[in-house]
């Protein structure tokens, strides 16, 4: 298993850990009383489960599997797969922290991380795409 | 990779770049403050990731990895999974054209049908193949 691939799967286990454990805490909202910014964390929650586990799996997964682009370069160009990696969990983890910022508070300052974590996710996603399509082809 | 493999991935990798698109301008409009646009991109965002990314990605790489060898009756054949991308996509086109045209139902409602054609003709073409090999221990 390429050593990209562990860091995208070892990444989505932890934010599989952070989404459920986000979904247990939100769970217990109409129990106890929760601090604004937690209770603003829905959207944000939801995207570590499905950005952070379940697509990160997945890219890792394919990066690993799908067929070799070729001979010297196996797995396509390394720098985008990786540039994609940093770019998904940077965008991401600005997006956990700033959305609910945004909610509670909202000002130029989360507003503008708002802006760059979603620049940067989409970067991310278009970065596996581009190395990814290559690798896509019939026998 | 079978040619209707390399179909459904590229068709899902398509369906990621634009829901990713969706939701970068779902996320930067909820920073700039602009988001009279988001409840109508939200379901768009939702459906490409969902069914035209997830759900088309295992499809396709169902065809491409389970064991055909062997396969008799209409696993054999490539027409049920033909059939599957073509209603998993038209199902796909007519749920999102319906989310951006309000008062579509009956759109959203063939959307859904042709995504049932879909589903019923994967399971069909991926049925036998789903089987013990002899090789494994469990």
């Amino acid at each position: 298993m390429p050593p990209l691939t562990r860091w995208y799967i070892k990444t989505g286990f932890v934010y599989l850990v952070v989404a459920l454990l986000g979904a247990l805490v939100l769970a217990a909202a109409p129990l106890v009383r929760l601090p604004a910014p937690v209770m603003a964390a829905g959207p944000a929650q939801i995207h570590a489960f499905v950005v952070g586990w379940l697509t990160q799996l997945i890219f890792g997964v394919a990066y690993w599997m799908f067929p070799k682009y070729s001979a010297e370069q196996p797995r396509g160009h390394n720098g985008i797969a990786v540039a994609a990696y940093v770019l998904l969990n940077a965008g991401l983890l600005a997006r956990i922290v700033a959305e609910p910022w945004q909610a509670v508070h909202a000002g130029p300052w989360p507003g503008y991380v708002l802006v760059a974590a979603a620049v940067a996710q989409w970067l991310g996603g278009v970065g596996f795409v581009l190395n990814t399509w290559p690798r896509v082809r019939a026998k | 990779m079978p040619r209707v493999s390399v179909w459904f991935v590229r068709s899902a990798l398509v369906c990621l770049a634009l829901g990713f698109t969706l939701g970068a301008v779902m996320l930067a409009a909820k920073g700039t403050g602009d988001t009279a646009l988001v409840p109508r991109l939200l379901p768009i965002h939702v459906e490409l990731l969902l069914v035209g990314w997830m759900l088309q990605l295992a499809m396709g790489v169902a065809q491409w990895i389970l064991p055909r060898f062997g396969v008799q009756g209409v696993a054999r054949g490539v027409m049920p999974a033909w059939i599957a991308f073509t209603a998993l996509n038209g199902g796909l086109l007519l749920v999102a054209v319906a989310a951006v045209r309000p008062g579509s139902d009956a759109l959203v409602l063939a959307g859904r049908g042709a995504e049932v054609v879909a589903a019923a003709a994967f399971v069909t073409s991926v049925w036998a193949r789903v089987r013990a090999s002899g090789l494994s221990a469990m």
